[in-house]
Formats: structure tokens, sequence, C-alpha cells
């Protein structure tokens, strides 16, 4: 399997904090590699540094090959990545519509895109001529996911994307991710849920203090329970 | 499949218009305090007017600062170059300048105001590139940086066209007053109310009806979630900023109309009140900048009328007011 993303020790520096300390990482394309670890042990920087809005220090990255660290955010994401920040970032003062015309960089929305996104969003459909800040926390998710994936992007970086979230509309969510998966898409998915991470990973990376600090597959980390505790402080058990 | 909450009921958006009747309340109160119609009614068109050309001059600085959190002090010189261009422009025209025809004065009037327009933008241009360009997200050194630059700028026209104070006459057919019985209001506050409103419904069809609106009106919300949608804010930012220098500049040939005369601080008195607008408005929002340009227009003109001896520091009377009612202004649209 190609490698579509590939991090080769990778720093961050935030100031006078150096968050990422050496990252190398690949991400196979045409899967889903579930990205975990405790508060703080990275992930999101790591996302962002992929993105550009955070520069890498040191290191390099590369996107099918082309080396893209030091670029800027758009020209990232013209190469076709889509971020869904943890923060969910929908544009509050503009309607649900408005928040994907502006997602739909290269023209008009495909209208058998939309259909799909409405399939599994139903609610985006309903509140189409709304403002996104009136929605609630798991309608700004979809909308954020829907804005990821209203145009094909090589990459998607989700970031946490049931955190806060009620189960249905956590279910819900995976069920749409695991389409997602199925089309085709290239993901690297940021999960403090290890019920979402199970259910949707094909690889898993676990970071702590700025470093991978395990690789692998993650149908061998779900039935691992001794490694899940060394890792994560967790056992599936417990989480369930 | 779960229907994601799609039968939740959403809360229904509520339409923020307390904003909107402040003017209009401020108005209806000081009818009783002002006692003569006619005076409240010359006053309030006075307030009008007057409002709408801070609202010219301050619509871009509003966006500047909402859309790229830019402190530009010097915003105030596209406001007197603007000015001073026009002059340029009058000279040769001046038999069309003092002409009796309302056409043959728009004539002269739209080419002045449109080169004055042109030159504050491309100098806006340049202000973004040297000045503004090398201090994006520190605060103190834009405020340095403008501030000298508006210093240069004043010193570079004081230079070109002397220390002298340079007359600008109305045009003929814009001097003196519609009379409505007892109510006289001058004719070219009447026009600087049309342009005004013709500016504000311009920017409000672009800012909701066109794909750059959206991302203008996105980028004041979240500038980082745009550039992650692949949109080079930067360049959005270039052509906000020097719009909003070719609205100082339309402002400036509309005060300097307004005051009949030019000079290269004239943007002095104006600094601050296009600043109040600016915070008590609501950082990146046109509506509130419109509302809040009103409204210190009417204290100052009401204010001035009813309590002289208050009227320097009314507006400051007026932003305090606002921040205790609103502390990130009329309508908040980032999070500044």
């Amino acid at each position: 399997m190609t490698d579509l993303l590939k991090l080769s020790g990778v720093h961050t520096h935030i100031g006078r904090y150096h968050i990422l300390q050496g990252i190398d990482l690949a991400v196979p394309q045409g899967q889903v590699t579930m990205l975990l670890g405790r508060n703080g042990a990275g992930k999101t920087t790591t996302l962002r540094t992929i993105m550009g809005l955070w520069p890498a220090s040191a290191g390099e990255i590369t996107l099918g090959g082309e080396r893209i660290e030091g670029r800027a955010t758009p020209d990232i994401a013209q190469r076709g990545v889509g971020y869904v920040p943890e923060s969910m970032a929908v544009f509050s003062d503009l309607t649900v519509k408005e928040n994907l015309v502006l997602a739909a960089r290269d023209g008009p929305m495909d209208d058998k895109q939309l259909e799909w996104i409405f399939g599994y969003f139903p609610a985006l459909r309903r509140f189409w001529l709304s403002r996104a800040g009136s929605l609630s926390g798991g309608q700004k998710q979809m909308l954020s996911i829907a804005r990821a994936i209203i145009e094909p992007r090589k990459l998607l970086l989700i970031d946490e994307p049931t955190k806060g979230l009620a189960p249905a509309i956590v279910m819900a969510l995976i069920e749409c991710l695991k389409e997602i998966k199925r089309k085709g898409a290239t993901i690297l998915l940021v999960e403090q849920n290890f019920f979402a991470a199970r259910e949707l990973g094909d690889n898993v990376l676990v970071m702590d203090n700025g470093t991978i600090v395990h690789r692998g597959e993650m149908a061998a980390l779900a039935s691992d329970v001794p490694l899940q505790e060394r890792l994560l402080g967790l056992s599936l058990e417990a989480h369930q | 499949m779960t229907d994601l909450a799609a039968t939740d009921p959403l809360p229904k958006p509520k339409r923020d218009i307390a904003p909107i009747l402040l003017p209009i309340a401020l108005a209806l109160v000081t009818i009783p305090l002002i006692g003569s119609p006619s005076t409240w009614l010359t006053l309030t068109a006075a307030s009008l007017a007057m409002g709408m050309m801070i609202f010219i001059m301050a619509s871009g600085l509003t966006l500047v600062f909402g859309l790229m959190d830019v402190l530009n002090f010097g915003h105030g010189a596209f406001i007197a170059v603007g000015a001073y261009i026009a002059t340029l422009v009058f000279a040769p025209f001046a038999a069309s300048v003092q002409a009796d025809s309302l056409w043959v004065n728009l004539a002269a009037l739209a080419p002045a105001a449109l080169l004055s327009m042109a030159v504050s933008g491309a100098l806006g241009l340049v202000v973004e590139r040297v000045l503004i360009l090398p201090v994006y997200g520190q605060h103190l050194k834009q405020i340095l940086m403008t501030t000298g630059g508006l210093i240069v700028a004043e010193q570079t026209l004081y230079a070109l066209w002397g220390p002298q104070i340079i007359p600008m006459p109305l045009p003929t057919s814009l001097r003196g007053s519609f009379i409505f019985g007892d109510v006289a209001i001058a004719k070219y506050r009447v026009l600087a109310t049309l342009i005004g409103l013709a500016v504000f419904i311009a920017i409000q069809l672009v800012l909701n009806r066109t794909k750059l609106g959206l991302l203008i009106r996105a980028g004041v919300e979240n500038r980082e979630m745009v550039e992650a949608l692949g949109y080079r804010i930067r360049r959005l930012f270039l052509g906000v900023f020097m719009t909003g220098s070719a609205l100082a500049g339309l402002g400036g040939v509309m005060w300097a109309l307004y005051r009949e005369q030019v000079h290269a601080s004239m943007s002095d008195e104006l600094t601050v009140l296009i600043f109040v607008v600016v915070i008590i408005g609501g950082l990146g929002s046109i509506g509130g900048c419109f509302i809040g340009a009103i409204l210190v227009a009417m204290v100052a003109n009401y204010g001035g009328f009813l309590v002289p001896k208050l009227a320097l520091v009314s507006n400051i009377l007026l932003m305090v007011a606002i921040l205790m009612w609103r502390p990130r202004g009329l309508y908040a649209v980032t999070s500044r």
C-alpha cells in the first residue's frame, strides 16, 4: 500500500514549547489511520502542522511524494487536504448553505455529493438556510464534516469528531465515516473515543509527549487489553 | 440510520433589532428636549449626512480590523489624500464647479471622487505591502508603523501643497437648502446621505450576495478556517484594505466639501470619531458600523445643540455607555 502522507523527523515549537519532538508517521492511501493518545500528547498539533497552521520547525512532510512542509495553509488545502478541526469552526454568521458554498472551492456544489451528504446528515437539509451559529453541537459537527467532503479530497484530517456528542450522533458519525472510508478516502483521524477508533481504524498510531510510541494495526491494539492499558491507560472493557 | 437529531427543535435565530432601535429612540427622545420640530428636523438631517460620511470613512477600517486584526492608525491619511486629489481635479474644472446646472456640477464632482478613490486605493496597496505586511500579528508595531505612516503622509502633503488651508467651495447647485415650511435641509447633506446609503447598500450586496462577500464575512469570523478551505486570505485582505482606503478617500472628498476646505491634518478631528464608530459597531460589522456612525453623528449634533459644553466628550460617553451594554460592540462578529 502506497503511503499518501509521510512525516519524517517533524518537530514543532509553539512559542518556547517544544510540542512535536521528531514525529515519524505514514498514512497509507485509502486507509483510516487513527491517531490516539492522552490529552496534550500532541495529536492536534500534528494535524495542524500537517495543515501548515503551525509551521514545522524541522523535518519533512510529504503528500503524494511532494514536500509540503513550509507551504502556506491554502496551498496545502488546494493539494486536496480537507481539515475538520476539533473546534468544528463552522462560520456561525453564515448559513449552512453558505458554509458549504465556501467549502466547494472549485465551483458549484456537486448535487450528487450533496444528496449523499443529506442522506447521512438530514439536519443539514432541514436547516439549509439557518445560520450555522444556531445549530446544536452535533449539527455543527455534521456541517464541519460535510464541508470537508463536499468536494473530493485526497486526504482528510479529522480532529476528535465525536467529542462531546450524544451517543446516537456518535453512532451516526461513525456510520458516515465508514461510508467515506468505503469510498476509498484516506483519513488521518484523531480520536479519544476508543470504540469509534476500533470501528473505523485500519492502522493506529499512539502518541505521547510529542512522539509516536506505538504503531500497528488497529485490530491488534483492540484485541490486546494490556497494551491498551499501557499505552492509553484504558482498556476497551473498562471503556464499555 | 440515525436521524442525527434532525428532529431536534432548532432555536429560532433571534433578529437582533435593539441596535437598530437605538438611533430611532435617541431621535424620538430628543424631540421634546429640542422643542422646535424644525430645529429637530434640521439637526436630524445633519446627523444623517454626517453619519453617512463617517460611515463611508469607517467601513473599510472595520473590515480591516475584523478580517486581519490590524490596527491601522494611519487610516486618516487616505482621507486627507483623497481630499487633496479632489482639489487637483476641481482646479481645471472650476467653470463646471461654478456652473448653475446640477449635472454639470456632478460631471466635475464624479471624476474628482473617482480619482481620489483610485489614488487612495493605490496608496492603500503601498501601505499594506510596505508598512502592514511586516507587522502582521504585532499590535504595538502596527500602531507605531501606521501612526508613523500618517505623520509622513501629513508632512508630505504639507510639503507638496503648503501649510495653508485650501478652500474647496461646494458646487453651485449644491449650495443652499431645500425649504419645507420652517425646515431647511442643506442640499449637500441630502446628497451625502444618498451617497452614504448607496455605499451601505453596495457593501451589503457584496457581503451577502457574492462569494467574495461570503469569504470576507467568514474571514472576519475565523480567518484560519478560511485558509484551511484553500483560500488565500492575505490577497483577500489586500483587496479589502485597498477598498477601505478608496472609501476613505471618497469620504475625504465628501468631508472636504462639507467643510469647504482642505488641510493636511483634516483627518485628525475625524480619526477619533471613526475609531469610536468602529469600536461601538463591533469590529468587522458593517451593520454595526452603519448604526454606530449614525449614533455618533446624532450625539454630536443633538449634544452640541443641547449641551454644548459636553460636545467634546459626548462621543466618548456614548462609547462607554454602549460598551457597558455590549462589551464587544453593537454587533459582535469576532471574538475580539
